[in-house]
C-alpha cells in the first residue's frame, strides 16, 4: 500500500498529490512512468511521475479526472492508500546536451514534461518552455517550470492569460524569429502533439513526443499500448514511452484512445452510484 | 469407456472413472471451474485400478518426477493426507498440476494399464487433483518440517509455475527465497493467463500462501529490469544466486494489416482482462474487455481455446476458432478442444487470416481469409497447408483474438550483463540444470524453452533447484 502524503487541487478536476515509494522514486529517471491501482477491484492506469524526491522517498503524480480510477482518486485525501504502485516502467528520457531545447506541454502535460526539461536544464541546454492551455483556470505548473526554464512562454487559447492562441502559434513565432531549435519535446493532447510535429516536421526539428496509450500490464506482455511509428509497430510501455514525433501515427493513437469510451462511462456511472470515496470519510475504505 | 471381459478375468474390471463435470450449456455463461473433481467414492475406485508396477513407467514420464505408485497406493489405504505428503515432496504445486496438466502426454500416456490397448490408463491426474484439494480442507494447513537455514540466500525473477516450484524445493533445503513479480498478484501465467474456470484464482493464492508459510518472501510490483536488474540482485543485495523465470510474455501478431484496429486483442490482453482484472465482473471490478458479439479467435493451441471459451462466457453469441489446418492437427490438449466443442465453439477449419477488415472509426468488422488444403507433410511431420488459389471469403466479426504464441520478453535478458540469449530471444540454459553463460543466474521455464507447458516450467523450476544445491553444496 502507497499513503498519499499530499495532496491539492491544482485545476478544475486536476489533483497533484506526493506519494510515499522510497523504491520506485529511487530508481526513476525523467520520461519514465508508473502503473497504478486503486483498491482491490481497480483497474491498472499508467501515469507519467511529475518529480520524485529521493531523500524524502516520495514520488509525485499529477492527474485529471477522466475516468473511474482518476474520479476516485480525486477523492482520496492526506493518508488515504494506493492499492498498488508499480514502476519505474518505459524507458528514460534521452538526456545530453543538445544546444537549445523547447519544452511544449499543453493542459495536464505540463506535468511529465516537468522533469524532462528540469534533466534537460540541469544537462546545460538552453531550455525554452511553452505552457498552453484552453483558458487561464487549466494552467498548471506555470511556477515550477519557470524555475528550470531560461525562458518561459505561457498560452491560452482564449487569451484569457499569456499569449493569446496555441502553443504551435508560439512555436512557430519562436522558428520565425531565426532561433535553432536542436530539440523539441512535445507533451499533451494527441491532436496538440499532432499540431506540433507538423509545424517541426517543416522547420526539420527532431521532436520527441511522450505517447500515453491504453496499457494493462505495462511491461510487454498484452500489447494493448500497440502504436504505428515509422510504419512499424510498437508497444508504447516498453519501446516509449518516448517516439520520434515525426514518424507517429496520430490518427490510430486518438481512435485506440477511444475503445473503451462506452465502457468507460458505465464504470464512471456505477462509481458514482455505490459509496466509494474518500476512505476516511468511509471508515475501512471502499 | 472399455467394459468388462467376463472371458479372460473373474471379477469385473473397473473402468476409469470419469470426473463429474459442470453441465456444458450451463458453464458457457459461468466463469466457475468445469470440472468439479472426484469425491471419496470415485477416487478409491481410480486408485484401486493402479497395477502398482514394480517398474512405474508413470514416473518417468512425469517432469517432475512425483512418486505416482506410492501417492496412489495410500490413496488406496485410505490415507489421503499421507498422499498428499507425498505428492508434496516432489511437487509443490500439486492442486495446480492437478488441474492443468496434460497428463494424457506424460505420466498416463506411460501406464501400463493402457497401454496393453484393453483399457485406459489410470487417471493420475484427476487423483493428484482430488489428492491434494483434500489435503487442503482436511490438513490443517501443516507445513513440512523445516531445516535449520543455510544463511544462503537466491532471488527468483517471477511468480509464475518455474519460479514458484524452485522456491519450494529451496525453502525446504533452508535456502531463503525472494520471489520478484512484475504484476500486482502473484502466479504469473496461473493467474493472468489460465482463466478462473480452469483453475480457479484461489487455489493460486491458497498454494502461494502454503509457499509464505513455509518462509518464502514475495515483492509484487516489482519489474527486475526497471526497479533494479539481476546484477544489482547478486551484487547490490549479494544474492547467492539468482533464477530468471520470467515466462514468454510478449505476444506475437500475424503482421496482417488491421492488427491495430479497435477490437483486436491479443489473447494476453484478452484473458488478462478478463482473468487477473476480473473484467467479467465490470463494472463491479473498474476492468472493462471486449463483450464481442462475434468473436474470431487465431490459433489452435490451449491459450487459443481459453480465449474462446472465455469469449463465450463474456457473452458473445458465436466464437469461432480460425485454425489453418484441420482438427487432427490442433496443438491444444484433447481434452480442452473437447469442452470448447460440447459449449459451442464453432471451427473454421483450412482457413487463414489475410486481413483484418475495418470501418470509419477504425472498428474491426470482418477478417478477410484464404482457404486451405493440407499438402506434403514439412519439417515438424504436420502436413504442410497450402492456400486454394481464389477461394477467398470474408468472415464476419466485430472481436478478434489473435493467439498465435508468445515470444521472449526482452525486459530481463537485456538488462543483464553477459547473460546469452539465442536468435528468438530466448536465454540460453542448459535444460537439465537450468545453468546460463552467467556466474550464478539460472534460469527457466517459457524464458527458455518458448512457449510451452505449466508442468514443463514446474520441471525446469524442480531441477535448476536441485543444480543450484549441488552448486552451493546444500544436499
Amino acid at each position: 500500500m502507497f499513503e498519499i502524503l499530499e495532496k491539492e487541487r491544482i485545476g478544475p478536476g486536476v489533483h497533484r498529490a506526493v506519494i510515499s515509494a522510497p523504491d520506485i522514486a529511487r530508481a526513476h529517471h525523467p520520461g519514465q512512468f508508473i502503473i497504478l491501482r486503486t483498491h482491490e477491484d481497480g483497474e491498472r492506469i499508467p501515469l507519467t511521475v511529475a518529480d520524485k524526491d529521493r531523500d524524502k522517498g516520495t514520488i509525485t503524480l499529477v492527474w485529471q479526472e477522466v475516468g473511474v480510477s482518476t474520479y476516485y482518486m480525486g477523492t482520496m485525501c492526506v493518508g488515504d492508500k494506493l492499492q498498488d504502485l508499480c514502476g519505474p516502467l518505459g524507458k528514460p528520457t534521452h538526456i545530453e546536451k543538445f544546444g537549445t531545447v523547447v519544452g511544449i506541454g499543453g493542459g495536464i502535460g505540463v506535468a511529465p514534461l516537468y522533469p524532462i526539461t528540469k534533466g534537460m536544464h540541469d544537462a546545460g541546454n538552453h531550455v525554452i518552455t511553452i505552457v498552453g492551455a484552453r483558458t487561464q483556470g487549466l494552467l498548471i505548473m506555470t511556477e515550477d517550470m519557470n524555475k528550470i526554464s531560461d525562458e518561459t512562454l505561457i498560452a491560452t487559447d482564449d487569451g484569457s492569460f499569456g499569449i493569446h492562441g496555441f502553443v504551435t502559434q508560439v512555436l512557430q513565432g519562436i522558428i520565425n524569429k531565426g532561433t535553432k531549435i536542436d530539440l523539441c519535446v512535445a507533451i499533451g493532447p494527441v491532436p496538440m502533439m499532432k499540431a506540433v510535429v507538423n509545424v517541426t516536421r517543416k522547420a526539420d526539428v527532431s521532436t520527441v513526443v511522450s505517447l500515453n496509450p491504453i496499457m494493462v500490464d505495462g511491461t510487454g506482455m498484452c500489447g494493448a499500448c500497440r502504436v504505428e511509428v515509422g510504419g512499424k509497430t510498437l508497444f508504447g510501455c516498453v519501446d516509449g514511452p518516448e517516439f520520434n514525433g515525426l514518424e507517429v501515427d496520430f490518427d490510430l493513437l486518438m481512435k485506440r484512445l477511444s475503445m473503451y469510451k462506452g465502457p468507460e462511462l458505465i464504470a464512471l456511472n456505477n462509481f458514482r452510484e455505490t459509496p466509494r470515496g474518500c476512505q476516511c470519510a468511509l471508515p475501512g475504505g471502499a | 469407456m472399455s467394459g468388462l471381459d467376463k472371458k479372460q478375468d473373474k471379477k469385473p474390471k473397473i473402468p476409469r472413472q470419469k470426473m463429474p463435470e459442470q453441465d456444458p450449456i450451463e458453464r458457457a455463461h459461468n466463469f466457475y471451474e468445469v470440472a468439479l473433481g472426484y469425491n471419496n467414492d470415485l477416487a478409491l475406485l481410480e486408485a484401486s485400478r493402479c497395477l502398482n508396477c514394480k517398474k512405474p513407467f508413470c514416473m518417468a514420464g512425469c517432469p517432475v518426477e512425483v512418486d505416482i505408485p506410492d501417492f496412489v497406493s495410500m490413496v488406496k489405504a485410505g490415507d489421503v493426507i499421507g498422499a498428499a505428503w507425498k505428492l508434496k515432496e516432489k511437487n509443490s504445486l500439486p492442486r495446480i498440476a492437478g488441474r492443468v496438466c496434460p497428463q494424457e502426454s506424460q505420466c498416463e500416456s506411460k501406464c501400463l494399464l493402457g497401454k496393453k490397448g484393453k483399457a485406459e490408463p489410470c487417471a493420475i491426474g484427476r487423483l493428484e487433483r482430488y489428492v491434494a484439494d483434500y489435503a487442503a480442507v482436511h490438513g490443517e494447513g501443516k507445513i513440512p518440517e523445516l531445516p535449520k537455514p543455510t544463511g544462503l540466500k537466491v532471488g527468483v525473477v517471477g511468480s509464475g509455475p518455474a519460479g514458484l516450484t524452485l522456491a519450494g524445493a529451496l525453502i525446504k533445503k533452508g535456502i531463503a527465497v525472494t520471489v520478484f513479480e512484475a504484476l500486482h498478484e502473484l502466479g504469473g501465467v496461473l493467474v493472468y493467463g489460465i482463466p478462473e474456470f480452469r483453475l480457479p484464482k484461489a487455489i493460486v493464492r491458497a498454494e502461494v500462501d502454503e509457499l509464505r508459510k513455509m518462509g518464502v518472501e514475495f515483492k509484487t510490483n516489482w519489474v527486475i529490469g526497471r526497479i533494479e536488474t539481476v546484477d544489482d540482485l547478486l551484487e547490490k543485495r549479494r544474492f547467492d544466486g539468482v533464477f530468471i523465470g520470467s515466462g514468454a510474455g510478449a505476444p506475437l501478431f500475424l503482421k496482417i494489416p488491421g492488427e491495430n484496429l479497435n477490437g483486436v486483442y491479443s489473447a494476453n490482453e484478452f484473458l488478462t482482462r478478463a482473468n487477473l482484472m476480473k473484467a467479467y465482473l465490470f463494472p463491479q471490478s473498474d476492468t472493462p474487455t471486449a463483450k464481442g458479439r462475434r468473436v474470431v479467435v487465431f490459433g489452435g493451441g490451449n491459450v487459443a481455446m481459453d480465449s474462446a471459451r472465455t469469449a463465450l462466457r463474456l457473452g458473445a453469441e458465436e466464437v469461432s476458432i480460425v485454425y489453418r489446418r484441420t482438427m487432427s492437427e490442433l496443438p491444444a490438449r484433447t481434452e480442452e478442444v473437447h469442452h470448447a466443442v460440447e459449449e459451442g465453439v464453432k471451427f473454421k477449419l483450412l482457413t487463414a487470416p489475410l486481413e483484418i477488415l475495418g470501418n470509419e472509426s477504425g472498428w474491426a468488422v470482418g477478417v478477410r481469409s484464404q482457404q486451405m488444403e493440407l499438402g506434403e507433410p514439412d519439417a515438424s511431420g504436420r502436413r504442410r497447408p497450402l492456400p486454394l488459389p481464389g477461394q477467398i471469403f470474408d468472415v464476419e466479426c466485430d472481436t478478434v483474438i489473435v493467439a498465435i504464441g508468445n515470444g521472449a520478453n526482452p525486459l530481463v535478458p537485456s538488462t543483464t550483463k553477459a547473460l546469452e540469449t539465442n536468435r528468438w530471444g530466448n536465454i540460453i540454459a542448459d535444460l537439465d540444470t537450468g545453468k546460463t553463460s552467467r556466474e550464478r543466474v539460472w534460469a527457466g521455464g517459457d524464458i527458455v524453452t518458448g512457449a510451452a507447458t505449466v508442468i514443463l516450467a514446474m520441471g525446469a523450476g524442480r531441477k535448476a533447484a536441485l543444480a543450484m544445491m549441488n552448486a552451493f553444496g546444500v544436499s
